[in-house]
């Protein structure tokens, strides 16, 4: 009885904490409602309005914007199910001709509001997560996922749902991790219908369950690969099925994947092709100096939706498979230890390995997907000081590439003080986890009687790891400074107008510095883990 | 109920373990700076996010609003010399917006407008930038008052906490944290600051400044301070009684106080002379600027605000009754009388927590009984209110609902509703941060008494106003209907929470003098 009241107090406790959590951000998102949002905005107002007044035929069809329908149907029936409401508010909003670029006041509130509410699905899988840790690892884990400064960055103010997609996410590791792999395979399936650049971490998904659910004997083991493949189909088959009975799947498909789009995003997202263009550039400056006739490129990489020209004067042309097949070798040591040894703790790790591949290597990738491999090493930063020495500079570095998202003066203090403030509290949660941890290492070491000689070499130790992060670190988060003080201040006063593209090249190369750092690093993790 | 009792015994060691069991745990733990500084950046953040939102009188020709306002006297002084800036004349036409602060706001503009011009001539330049509204006009603007509320009101309040907390750390920590959180997001002073627009951060910074000085017991410090914060809006008045009586008395305390007192005061003259030098060399220029300062031609009240005249004007019209002459003699009667129960008890008997009692209840009567109080006054008595949140907890949170309440029409007019409604949420979020202690403490003193019951009503009342005054129109015959009303409810409880603070500041009198005979026993 007590044992189970107290349970009961627990959970009630981590509800009230949780809660109290996504308050304080829903407040702040509130208060962000007049900021500055992207052509996102209007592309999710535009498939409100074509989800409402279009029948379930036409969705993919429908060309009257520029912003046509472009995620799996789960998203479109979600859009459906909101345009309900917006109907209720506001008709114009959900007017497919009448509301094109429709900018008043109830279609601001009521899209930043639906981000806001759908944020708890995001909640929920952040509850899951951690209804079974420790107190201090809650309050550490609602702070670096509920209050994710890249997540209010591209929701809230850019205007996005990946909130909410991400809580699908993070609800099918929650899973996983319990062993109810039938759940976190469901919950996937449900997150691909949704958006299908989450696609990458597919590959994981299917050796893992593969290996840890399905591979129980031989009759066991088919009934559960039967199982899950009726799960899976069923999920697919509500989310495609109307359109497979209109015989418009090849329409979806194609819609869903526009490989006309060039090989970087209008900002380049700061992956390992930055560096492979940016050797471009430089090699084609060079052989011209050296008297060589180098042609420029027609087509520049910033022109947003660029055609399929190829942009490169000296090297290799990059084609989509190409970077399919990057993406998969870079994956492949992480399928191989998934085979070996399917372990539920190392779950999430493997997933955000595998997004970060996908970021790193893939086609056309947004900044903004960075956010799909922070948010779930979340999971594991809580518990070891190792990740959380990575997660500190990875979750900087990943905000601070978001930051041309949002280049208008207005936000200006908003994105540098969301920064500043994750930085903070970061650097003081962690160290205070290490502090808390090397002072238990010490008990427990002076406990088991080891000699007082060694007790020196011992503090000598817990010094060092009482360290957040080395000086190659601070170093860098330094030259983060200097590269936005160049960006912002130097460089149009030193050189005016000349070469506008330098200081986001600049952002670009440095944060993918980062970026390959924390690849590398996550890569090592997970050849030593066993 | 031994049960009970073991249970308790059980739950406070429980809690004895996990002192640090907080929700902010992470800072916390580390002192005074390191919460600060989480809780600064977060006030930051909050003030950055709330300036997003319109000002007073955004596109609202010809008048416009407090913005323009301020940035008119930026026009001013950066275009004039200094003795023409309270001269009426062809260049400074002071019926549009022409400055009625003192001399140190005008100082302030004249920096600020330097700022604006190297960034936009255009929104600073004589005659031809009137009603200037830009999206980067607004932008600069609004980092003006960013900056100043980081340069002086925050480093203001860091002193006061090291003085205020410094040489007893017996607090909880969280508890520190806590009272950080409830003066630094304060959200009527983030509204009025960020959202309608002006810079009552810098006299209320420096005021904080003259507090904590007055704490540490640098007198000279706190009066040269105070007269700054005097300088730059002569607002700060509703704090003098307080700080006058609390250093005479601790002057007569001391060997000679003679000698005392006119060092003081020689400190206060001496800073008058400094920042009034440009207006001294005739006694015309410094009537005019003092003319300039006390608009009484404006009568004893405007709009709706909650104090005592305005709201026993629905039953006598004093405006009618009385010539100007006359009511301001009764306001300055009833100001004197109302404040000086707790300047007596000042200066019989000067302590630190009967101080900031003094600073809460003389600003209090000012508020309540002064001529020409505006509602953007309430800030005045909630700033001492949030230094002494620790010790008034509970009817804090009410003050604060309340003082939010008073201004909730003129924030409706500013098309300020969804900060408003976000920093109300984010004011008692913070404050009933989840905390295992204090969960202990409110179970623990949940009666309900007759008086608590009152409360609720009227908080709930208040509730269900905001919704009538969102949604429903008055009846034509009475159009101010909903804000009288509101007037009357925020009234009636500003009135007993003053004379519950007045008790409690007379209360510690008591202890005081128990504690002396104490001694004297020993």
């Amino acid at each position: 009885m007590e044992g189970q009241k107290l349970q009961m107090h627990e959970r009630s406790t981590n509800t009230q904490q949780l809660l109290w959590f996504f308050g304080i951000a829903a407040c702040i998102k509130l208060l962000l409602i007049p900021s500055y949002h992207s052509t996102d905005f209007e592309v999710h107002r535009h498939w409100l309005a074509l989800t409402h007044s279009l029948p379930l035929r036409q969705w993919y069809f429908e060309e009257s914007s520029p912003w046509t329908l472009d995620y799996p149907p789960f998203f479109a029936y979600y859009e459906c199910i909101l345009s309900f409401f917006a109907h209720l508010i506001d008709p114009q909003i959900v007017d497919i001709h009448r509301g094109l670029n429709y900018e008043s006041n109830t279609v601001v509130y009521f899209q930043r509001i639906s981000v806001i509410v759908s944020d708890l699905c995001l909640l929920y899988g952040v509850y899951r997560l951690n209804k079974n840790l420790e107190f201090r690892k809650r309050t550490l884990m609602c702070l670096l996922v509920v209050w994710s400064p890249g997540l209010i960055v591209v929701d809230s103010m850019h205007f996005q749902y990946n909130g909410f997609l991400l809580g699908l996410l993070m609800l099918s590791i929650s899973y996983l991790q319990e062993g109810r792999d039938l759940m976190g395979g469901f919950f996937f399936a449900i997150l691909l219908c949704f958006k299908h650049l989450f696609a990458v971490a597919a590959p994981v998904y299917f050796v893992y369950l593969l290996r840890h659910y399905c591979w129980k004997g031989l009759l066991r083991g088919f009934w559960q690969l039967i199982s899950m493949g009726i799960v899976v189909m069923v999920v697919f088959a509500a989310a495609y099925g109307p359109f497979l009975y209109h015989g418009q799947i090849q329409q979806v498909i194609s819609r869903m994947f526009p490989f006309g789009r060039g090989l970087c995003h209008a900002y380049w997202a700061p992956n390992f092709w930055v560096f492979y263009i940016a050797l471009d550039k430089g090699l084609a400056i060079f052989l011209r100096k050296l008297g060589l006739n180098i042609q420029a490129p027609a087509a520049s990489f910033t022109g947003g939706l660029v055609g399929d020209s190829p942009p490169f004067s000296v090297l290799p042309k990059i084609t989509p498979i190409t970077t399919f097949i990057m993406v998969l070798l870079a994956l492949s040591p992480c399928l191989f230890k998934a085979w070996k040894n399917p372990q539920p703790q190392l779950v999430a790790r493997w997933i955000a390995y595998a997004y970060t591949c996908g970021f790193l290597f893939g086609w056309h990738v947004h900044e903004k997907a960075s956010l799909h491999f922070v948010v779930p090493l979340s999971i594991v930063a809580v518990h070891s000081l190792e990740d959380a020495r990575h997660y500190f500079l990875l979750a900087i570095v990943s905000c601070y590439s978001l930051f041309p998202l949002l280049y208008e003066a207005q936000e200006y203090p908003i994105k540098v003080l969301l920064l500043l403030l994750h930085s903070i509290l970061m650097w003081h949660s962690f160290s205070a986890q290490i502090t808390k941890d090397a002072a238990a290492k010490v008990t427990v070491s002076a406990k088991t009687g080891k000699q007082l000689s060694s007790l020196g070499s011992l503090s000598a130790t817990v010094e060092k790891e009482r360290i957040l992060i080395g000086w190659v670190g601070k170093c860098y988060l330094f030259g983060l400074l200097g590269v936005e003080i160049w960006g912002q201040f130097s460089h149009p006063y030193l050189l005016g107008d000349k070469l506008p593209f330098v200081p986001l090249l600049l952002v670009s190369l440095y944060c993918a510095l980062g970026m390959i750092y924390s690849w590398v690093w996550q890569l090592r993790c997970l050849m030593k883990s066993t | 109920m031994e049960k009970k009792g073991k249970k308790k015994v059980l739950k406070d060691k429980a809690d004895a373990v996990n002192d640090d069991d907080d929700l902010c745990w992470w800072f916390v733990h580390k002192g005074i700076e390191s919460s600060f500084l989480c809780i600064a950046v977060f006030g930051l953040l909050v003030r950055a996010t709330v300036s997003l939102h319109p000002y007073s009188g955004a596109g609202n020709p010809p008048k416009f609003g407090d913005y323009e306002a301020q940035r008119h006297w930026m026009e001013i002084t950066l275009n004039l010399p200094v003795k023409e800036w309270y001269h009426n004349s062809t260049n400074n036409d002071l019926s549009y917006w022409g400055l009625d602060y003192p001399p140190l706001t005008a100082y302030q503009s004249y920096v600020h407008g330097i700022f604006l011009r190297y960034f936009e001539p255009a929104s600073v330049s004589l005659f031809n930038s009137r009603g200037y509204e830009s999206y980067l006009g607004k932008q600069l603007m609004r980092w003006t008052v960013l900056s100043s509320d980081a340069l002086i009101f925050f480093p203001a309040v860091l002193y006061f906490l090291f003085v205020y907390y410094g040489n007893h750390s017996s607090g909880r920590k969280s508890d520190v944290a806590w009272h950080i959180a409830m003066i630094l997001i304060n959200p009527c002073l983030i509204l009025i600051d960020h959202g309608h627009f002006q810079y009552n951060c810098i006299s209320l910074g420096l005021t904080i400044g003259a507090i904590a000085a007055v704490l540490a017991h640098k007198d000279l410090v706190a009066s040269v301070l105070f007269c700054l914060s005097l300088n730059h809006k002569q607002m700060s008045a509703y704090f003098a009684p307080a700080f006058f009586s609390h250093l005479l008395g601790n002057c007569l305390k001391r060997k000679n106080p003679v000698l005392e007192v006119s060092k003081l005061g020689l400190v206060v003259l001496g800073t008058f002379t400094i920042i009034w030098w440009p207006y001294l060399h005739s006694r015309d220029t410094v009537l005019e600027v003092l003319f300039r300062l006390a608009p009484f031609e404006r009568g004893i009240y405007e709009d709706y605000v909650a104090n005592f005249w305005c709201t026993t004007s629905i039953l006598i019209k004093w405006k009618r009754l009385f010539a100007t002459q006359s009511l301001k003699f009764l306001s300055l009667v009833a100001t004197v009388l109302t404040c000086l129960p707790s300047m007596v008890q000042q200066i019989l008997a000067p302590s630190r927590k009967g101080f900031l009692y003094g600073l809460l209840n003389s600003s209090f009567s000012f508020y309540l009984f002064s001529f020409q109080v505006h509602e953007k006054s309430i800030l005045l008595p909630l700033l001492p209110a949030s230094l002494l949140a620790t010790e008034l907890r509970g009817p804090f949170k009410l003050l604060m609902h309340y003082a939010l309440f008073s201004m909730f029409p003129l924030l409706w007019r500013d098309k300020l509703i969804i900060p408003y409604v976000a920093l109300y949420a984010l004011f008692f979020l913070l404050y009933f941060t989840p905390s295992r202690r204090r969960e202990a403490k409110i179970h623990h003193s949940t009666t309900l008494t007759g008086l608590s019951i009152l409360l609720t009503f009227l908080y709930l009342c208040s509730l269900l106003l905001h919704i009538i005054y969102l949604t429903i129109h008055p009846p034509k015959k009475y159009p101010f209907l909903f804000e009288a009303m509101i007037m009357l409810l925020c009234f009636s409880h500003f009135v007993l929470f003053v004379f519950y603070t007045n008790a409690r500041q007379w209360m510690l009198s008591g202890q005081y003098t128990s504690k002396v005979k104490e001694k004297k026993l020993n």
